[in-house]
Order: C-alpha cells, then structure tokens, then sequence
C-alpha cells in the first residue's frame, strides 16, 4: 500500500513519501517478477500439447475472464429482460381487471461466475462465524483452566489435522438425516459446506484464544483481583481485551483455512460456488476449459489475499499490546 | 491490644529448582492505624513479596497477618494497591480505569456517581483534563497519577505502595510523590499506608517510620526508624534540615551494618543508636 502511496506521489511530480530505494523494493521488485513469471508462463505454455489443445498462457486466461464477464453481463441482461416482460405483463392484466391475481417469478437462470463468488464468500462467512462461535468461547475455557485445556487437548491435536474432504462425507449424513424441512432456508449443499468449512477453521482460533487467555499479563490479573472485580467484569474488561490481538491472530488464520478448504468443500458438497465451478468445468473437458479453471485460480488467490489484508486490518485495531 | 496491622512472624519460600527458595522468614511487623510506613531495602530483598502477602495477595508458608484484629486471608474490602509499572488497562481511557475501581468497590452508587466520584479523584491528581486519553497517551508520571487516583478513589482504609515511584524519572517522581504526600494528608480518615521502596529520600519525604529490611533473601526486618519531622515535607528542606539528615544518616547505616554483616540463619537484630 504504502508503495502505491509513493509511486501516486511521483506521478504527481510531489517528493515520494517512500525513498526510492524503498519504492524499488516494494514495488519495483514484485512487478518485475510478476512480469517474468507471465513471459515464462506464456513461453512454457506454448510448448505444451494437451488433447484439449494448448496450455493457455496469460492471454487465453485474461480473455476467458473476460468471457466469464462478458457471460454475466448477458445474464443480468435475460434477467433483466425477463422481469421487465413479468412488469408489463402484470401491468396488462390489472389494467384489464384490477382484482386479477398476478404472479411474481423470480428469474431461474445458470448461475455466473460472480454469482458464484458471492456464493462462495457466503459459504466461507457462515462457516466462519459458526467456527468463530464456538472456538473464541471454548478457547477461554481452555486457557482460563488448565484442567479444562488438559481436557480438550487430544481432541484438538487429533482432530485439528484432518482433511476436508474427510468431514464432508460425515456431514453431508448427519445433515440429510436431521435437517429435513419441507420449504428449506438453507440449501443442504450449503449447510454442508459452511459446517465443514468451521470444522477445519475452528482449530487455529481456538489454541490461539487459549494461548492468548492463559499468558495474559500477571499484573493485569493482580489488578482485577485488588479491585475486587466480580469474575464477569474481569473476562469481559480485562481477560478478553487483554486476549484480543491473540484472538485476532487467530480469526485470520481460520479464515485463511476456511478459504483454502471451501473450495474442495464445494466440489464434493455440488454447492454453487467458486469449487463447484471448477469441478464442472473439469467435468466439461472443453478447448476452454482450463483457462477458465486457471481463472478461477487467481480469483481464489486473490480473495484469499484480501481477506487476510481485511483480517490483519481488524488485527491491528484491537492490539493494544504494544502500546500500554 | 495488637498494632492495626500485624505481621507475626510470617516466612515465605518459593520452590527453586531443587530446594526451597527462602524470600523471607520469621518477618515481624507493626503498624499502627494511620501510621505511613516505609520498608526499604535493595532490589531482589524480598519487599514485594512480604507487600503482597500483606495486601493478601499471596498466602505466607507461616505466621500470620491480622489487620484490625482481623485475619488476613484475601484482599480486604478497604484496602487499596499500587503497582510499580502502573498496571493501568491500556483499552481504557484513564476515567474508565478509575471507573472499573470505582464501580467495584461502591455498587450502590449511581452511574452519575460513580463517574463523579472517578472524575474528582482524577481532579485530585492534577488530569482533571486528561480523563479521556489512553494510557497510551500519557506519560509515565501521568500513569502513576491514574493509579493512585485509582487507588484514592474507593476512599481506602489502607493503603499499599509497591515501589509506585520506581518506573519514574527522578523529576517526575518529586512531584509525584508531593501529590501523593498530600492525598495522604487531605483525606478526612488517616489511611494507614505502608510503601515498599528503595529509595532513602523517597522513605524520609513520606514516613512516620522506616523499617529496613536487611539480608535478604531471606529477607528480615530491622528495628523501625522514626522520621519525626514536621509535614508538610519539601525536599528542598530534607535536603538541608538537620533532622533529616541524622535520620538520614541512621537509614544507610542500618542498611550498610546489615549488608557487611555475615548472614546468619535467624533474623538479624538491629537496635536502634540511642545517640542518634
């Protein structure tokens, strides 16, 4: 960012915030290699033969986005179109007879590519508050008493390493055999999904919290106890404002887990996100297939990227740590 | 008829690698109501230890603490404490620190009272325009201040000082300890106060007595030292008065008496010069 800051000030003919040494480094360098690593992709790529034909280089994969743009952009069109036909339609018929009972569809179309990202970034947040719910509060238990911590240990080192796509088939039973509702809020794919997306990002807030809790400041601890302080005024004033830049490490880490792991969640759970589009497109096997896979790619990187900038913003609003 | 305060020959050893480790043993202690006494010793003699187990922070391995005829088993409802480092909650602006004592210790108050009440014992110290700022945005003197507003705040009966002007520059530490020296004068009750310090001038300015605490660890306590000046005390008069100069004198022999004597398991007794 702050590169950015440097290089918007030069263009502006200002003096550079960053010295130029600096701006070489953060910028000049990470471009440079991007650049390399685009030639050397698009060199290597058009020596590969696959039966679907070429290896796409950069430029296949940027005009894929841009079809994948250009598909959603037709697609908001149909939509468009086809509430604009309902609108008139139902105009007609109450102009005929006002008391005529009209229907109001909603527009059933493929979902696009950015819908699917929306679904994604949903799946992702669900699960995360889920994992968040239950590892923040279990975290303080744990690092409050080393009893209770004691107790929880096996469980988080055996369960901590285990693979998404070994919870996916338990979840995907539990759920058909206990969520059954008619007119559901939820799709299972999606409950699927979010519940196996916390099961693997809970483990990261949880030993976090709990280290956060249990090597709080023994002054601080000293001061709650002299000022009498009742046990909630203490966890809520002094234990989690204390923990809070550990409890934050934490939620970035799951969240980063919980993007890696959505993906091979949707592909298995078929919920309509950013995996269930690349599998179907793998299941497609067209010329096309693998630049939009390729998209899909750099679109998962980059979100993974901002969340964690979002994360780390939040961090440093909360650590007071260093500044007491 | 017991001292308000009274430590009974209490011993403390904390469990090193292999053997205990004794921090003080067979501590005796009076202090009487109102009374400021100061304990003096070196860095590492075990003061802090004996100060928490006074405050009843820490259980001793033997003896006993009674503080107006009663028993100390957990930290009193009178009693307040201030801590070297401040040990302020660096989320709270200094009005929510005084506030977290306030509304623990008086519950009945109302909110309006109890923000009163914080505010005016920030007045108190001087931040009455500081009330909003982070622990962060203050100086180290103007963070002892918060804790000792902290401390005032709950109108205590006792008060306990551990080394609350060490983390402090010699400057800072004067006016600091003037602010301090008139809290303790101001208020309608005497709070009886017993400080923790290292420092001769610092135990002279505040003291009605001195105790220094010798050998340690394990550490044991020498014959209490009257200060017999007049207060208000300024430094500047400390500095040249004669009175505190024999006591000052009397101080720093104790202390280097008991430095250059050969430890001896048992408690090393001091007796006051008579000549002095």
């Amino acid at each position: 960012m702050s590169a950015l800051v440097g290089i918007l000030r030069l263009w502006r003919g200002g003096t550079p915030v960053v010295p130029l040494p600096d701006l070489w480094r953060l910028a000049g360098v990470p471009l440079l290699a991007i650049l390399a690593f685009l030639f050397a992709w698009s060199r290597v790529s058009a020596t590969v033969e696959t039966s679907l034909g070429q290896i796409p280089g950069p430029v296949a994969v940027w005009r894929q986005a841009g079809n994948l743009w250009a598909e959603h952009q037709a697609e908001r069109g149909r939509a468009a179109v086809f509430y604009e036909r309902q609108a008139q339609r139902n105009a007609r018929l109450r102009a005929d007879n006002p008391r005529a009972a009209v229907t109001n569809l909603t527009y059933t179309g493929k979902p696009t590519y950015l819908d699917q990202i929306v679904t994604s970034l949903k799946t992702v947040f669900a699960g995360f508050l889920l994992a968040s719910l239950a590892a923040v509060p279990l975290g303080i238990l744990c690092g409050l008493s080393k009893t209770i911590n004691a107790g929880m240990n096996p469980f988080i080192q055996i369960f901590r390493p285990v693979s998404p796509l070994a919870w996916l088939p338990i979840v995907t039973m539990m759920v058909s055999a206990t969520y059954v509702s008619a007119d559901p809020i939820f799709q299972k794919s999606f409950i699927n999904s979010a519940i196996t997306v916390s099961l693997c990002s809970l483990w990261p807030t949880l030993i976090n919290t709990a280290l956060g809790v249990s090597s709080i400041d023994r002054d601080l601890m000293n001061v709650a106890r002299v000022l009498r302080l009742k046990w909630t005024t203490t966890l809520f004033k002094v234990i989690v404002p204390a923990s809070l830049p550990l409890i934050f490490t934490g939620l970035r880490l799951s969240l980063g887990v919980g993007w890696m792991v959505l993906i091979a969640a949707e592909m298995l759970a078929q919920n309509p996100g950013l995996g269930k589009f690349v599998w179907d497109e793998f299941q497609n096997g067209s010329s096309d297939s693998l630049g939009r896979i390729m998209v899909a790619v750099f679109t998962i990187g980059i979100i993974g990227f901002l969340l964690d900038r979002v994360m780390l913003a939040l961090h440093q609003l909360v650590d007071f740590g260093s500044r007491r | 008829m017991s001292a308000f305060i009274d430590v009974h020959r209490i011993s403390k050893s904390f469990a090193a690698r292999r053997e205990a480790r004794h921090v003080l043993r067979d501590v005796s202690l009076q202090v009487e109501r109102g009374e400021f006494v100061s304990i003096l010793g070196a860095m590492g003699s075990g003061k802090s230890t004996l100060l928490s187990i006074l405050a009843g922070l820490t259980a001793p391995d033997a003896g006993r603490v009674t503080i107006d005829g009663a028993q100390v088993t957990g930290i009193r409802r009178d009693a307040a404490v201030v801590f070297q480092n401040y040990s302020l909650l660096p989320w709270f602006t200094a009005l929510e620190n005084v506030r977290l004592a306030v509304d623990a210790a008086l519950p009945d108050l109302t909110k309006d009272e109890q923000r009163a009440q914080a505010q005016r014992a920030l007045e108190q110290v001087g931040l009455g325009n500081a009330i909003h700022r982070r622990p962060s945005q203050l100086s180290g003197g103007m963070r002892q201040r918060v804790a000792i507003a902290r401390a005032f705040a709950t109108k205590p009966q006792i008060l306990f000082l551990d080394e609350p002007f060490g983390a402090l520059d010699a400057l800072t530490r004067e006016t600091v300890q003037q602010d301090l020296a008139r809290l303790c004068a101001a208020v309608d009750r005497p709070v009886t106060t017993v400080m923790i310090t290292n420092n001769v001038e610092e135990a002279i300015l505040l003291s009605d007595a001195i105790v220094p605490i010798v050998a340690g660890p394990p550490a044991t306590l020498g014959t209490p030292i009257p200060v017999a000046l007049p207060r208000p005390r300024s430094i500047a008069q400390l500095a040249h008065g004669e009175e505190a100069t024999l006591v000052r004198a009397h101080v720093v022999a104790t202390l280097t008496a008991a430095l250059g004597r050969p430890r001896r398991h048992g408690t090393v007794r001091l007796k006051a010069d008579p000549t002095i």
